[in-house]
């Protein structure tokens, strides 16, 4: 029951993208109801099964079949279990939006290519073999480039050829690092892999870490990482405002990746018994975050309207999070994940709903938009500034909400570490730009108001009102993030065991691959020597 | 002689591909990604190593080719196909709404006369 549960994750929004397609706009409004029907339906099966417990153990589903090395698998576990269900509920947030304010409207199969996007992303999140993440990848980024063309402009197209070439690219690099270690170590299941990479021959040892090393890069373009980043704001910044919001969920692709092949795939010990691979990553993962988090920051500052200004909290936001993921030495590894989860959880669900709120700016302040500049005041102006406000708190990572607490976590976490001072800079000093940044922003927005004719600055604004369909919207993430400072305990206990449960990656060897290696009897020599032939194996 | 044959030409596509992608006319850049995409797909092909007379079926002779390359390179293929298409239909998307091919949809009218005039000198 449950393994067919698990399979629907990935099939359901497969099947009503084919559906969408063909209703598409012969019958919007069914086409609403299917697709709202849907995300639904992924967000109740995704809590379900995840607060069932399911993914306490890692679960494995063999397609076809087929085991292990052999086949593709899909695994559920706790981690991949809560980004399904960060994505059900981000996408939720973001369709919801999109029919409240029409925005769908814009153009053709905007739900089609919603639902395609939820299928490549809840494959990757649940795909345990690398081919099968590269093929996912491809789904939700073909998905993402409709969606991102979605509504035209011309910002929006210039933009978007930068986003497609960008992918393109690292969809090629990806191809390369994926066929050169499927050419030396012989497999492309993670588990597997991990189980072969100790024996690989000496002579291979180069180009199994120069892949290895090629796939982080991938997926850090797809994370947006230091030196990577730099197509995330003009993208994000020029889409249509759910499909920002629903992008919210894309960098963590990268990142999920990041972890979850630093987790598995590098928990032997060694590459072919010469390079270690317990601090292979994670040094460069701390490193690139401090970077990151810094030149986002700035780029905070630098934001002339509100959604760029969101964008680049994203980018810092992943900067946080790698440096948390580049903690490694010692009993803190636990500490650093379940923050960074905590963070992750934190900022996914905050800057979809602050770009709910950006586009509620841009709806309501017909003279500037969410341009960071003065305009006559809008109506619900207390309202929303406040919404801005907690927004701008919670994001620059003040107490009380979620921000600071993510943040003490992943800080708590770096005392041990020999980086500690740059890392305790980096973080309170970026913050602190960011809080400047957004003061401004606020003041500027909120504050300033212009008089126009007929329009006093300060009288009443006009139409109080109007309604603001979709401002219960940009509430609802606010009211998680309240749900998380008031349940932290329970939450951070369950991301603590989480966190436990990546970082002793037997749990998912085990599952996936329950007889160990399997060795080709053909092929005595080590992987990398012949080419591994698997005439003798168990199929 | 084979081996090293086929890994010149993977680099010769594969570098030929970044030159281009390096570009600032949105054509270039296509024609570049398209390039560097037969390049990996010919390096994923060899990743199941260069055999002669040996199909992808076990036992029908000695030494089989390993079926998985070949699999993998056909998906491949199609997304690659499938994405430039879609990048084809998007650049003429932006030529069309920018005015320009260029990538950043910058254009400098001085600039491309100057050009226009040196490389095709008017009768």
């Amino acid at each position: 029951m449950t393994d067919n549960l698990i399979s629907l994750l990935v099939l359901l929004p497969v099947a009503l993208a084919a559906i969408l397609a063909m209703t598409g706009q012969r019958a919007p409004g069914l086409s609403r109801g299917i697709s709202l029907a849907g995300v639904a339906a992924l967000l109740a099966m995704s809590l379900g099964l995840l607060l069932g417990g399911s993914g306490n153990t890692a679960q494995v589903i063999e397609l076809g079949g087929w085991s292990a090395p052999f086949g593709i698998v899909l695994v559920f576990d706790r981690l991949s279990g809560l980004m399904v269900v960060l994505t059900s509920i981000v996408a939720m947030l973001a369709l919801l939006y999109a029919v409240r304010r029409d925005e769908d409207s814009a153009g053709p199969h905007f739900h089609a290519l919603f639902q395609a996007q939820l299928f490549g992303l809840n494959g990757a999140f649940l795909t345990g073999d690398l081919f099968n993440l590269f093929v996912f990848f491809e789904v939700l980024l073909l998905a993402s480039y409709g969606l991102l063309l979605h509504g035209n402009g011309r910002k929006r197209t210039r933009a978007g050829f930068h986003y497609v070439v960008v992918n393109l690219i690292g969809s090629t690099l990806f191809l390369f690092a994926v066929g050169a270690l499927y050419g030396t170590v012989g497999s492309l299941n993670l588990a597997d892999i991990s189980l072969k990479l100790p024996e690989v021959a000496p002579d291979a040892v180069p180009i199994v870490t120069t892949a290895i090393f090629l796939l982080f890069v991938v997926f850090l373009i797809k994370g947006a990482a230091f030196p990577l980043y730099l197509w995330l704001p003009g993208a994000y910044g020029h889409a249509s405002i759910p499909v920002a919001a629903l992008f919210a969920i894309m960098t963590k692709v990268g990142l999920y990746s990041v972890l979850r092949v630093d987790s598995v795939m590098l928990s032997g010990n060694s590459i072919g018994g010469l390079v270690e691979t317990t601090a292979l990553i994670a040094p460069w993962l701390l490193w690139l975050g401090l970077i990151t988090l810094l030149l986002a920051a700035l780029g905070v500052v630098a934001g002339r309207i509100l959604r760029r200004q969101v964008a680049y909290l994203i980018v810092a936001s992943v900067g946080t999070i790698l440096i948390a993921l580049g903690l490694v030495t010692g009993s803190e590894r636990e500490l650093a994940i379940s923050g960074a989860l905590y963070y992750w959880i934190h900022t996914t669900v905050l800057s979809a709903g602050f770009f709910l709120l950006a586009g509620l700016l841009m709806r309501h302040r017909p003279e500037a938009g969410d341009g960071i500049e003065a305009a006559p005041p809008m109506p619900h102006a207390v309202l929303v500034g406040s919404l801005f406000f907690a927004y701008a708190i919670a994001m620059a990572g003040l107490p009380p909400l979620t921000g600071f607490f993510g943040k003490v976590m992943i800080l708590a976490a770096a005392v041990e570490s020999p980086l500690m001072a740059p890392i305790f800079a980096v973080v309170l000093i970026s913050g602190l730009i960011m809080v400047i940044a957004l003061a401004r922003t606020g003041s500027r927005l909120f504050y300033q108001s212009q008089a126009t004719p007929g329009h006093p600055a300060h009288s009443t604004p006009r139409d109080a009102r109007t309604p603001m369909p979709g401002l219960a919207l940009s509430i609802a993430p606010l009211a998680i993030a309240t749900v998380m400072v008031v349940g932290a305990q329970p939450l951070s206990e369950w991301l603590e065991t989480t966190a436990v449960q990546i970082t002793t990656p037997s749990g998912y060897l085990d599952a996936v691959m329950p007889d160990g290696i399997l060795l080709p009897e053909t092929a005595p020599g080590k992987f990398g020597q012949d080419y591994p032939d698997y005439e003798g194996g168990k199929h | 002689m084979t081996n090293l044959a086929i890994s010149l030409l993977i680099g010769v596509l594969t570098g030929a591909g970044v030159y281009l992608v390096l570009r600032a006319q949105t054509f270039p850049v296509v024609l570049g990604l398209t390039l560097m995409s037969y390049g990996v797909n010919l390096f994923l092909f060899t990743m199941g190593r260069l055999h002669t007379a040996a199909p992808a079926v076990v036992g029908a002779t000695e030494q089989s080719a390993d079926a998985l390359p070949q699999a993998l390179v056909l998906t491949a293929i199609v997304i690659a196909f499938a994405m430039t298409a879609f990048v084809i239909v998007l650049a003429l998307k932006a030529r069309a709404a920018l005015g320009n091919d260029h990538v950043d949809g910058t254009h400098i009218p001085q600039a491309d006369r100057v050009m226009d005039r040196r490389k095709e000198p008017r009768a």
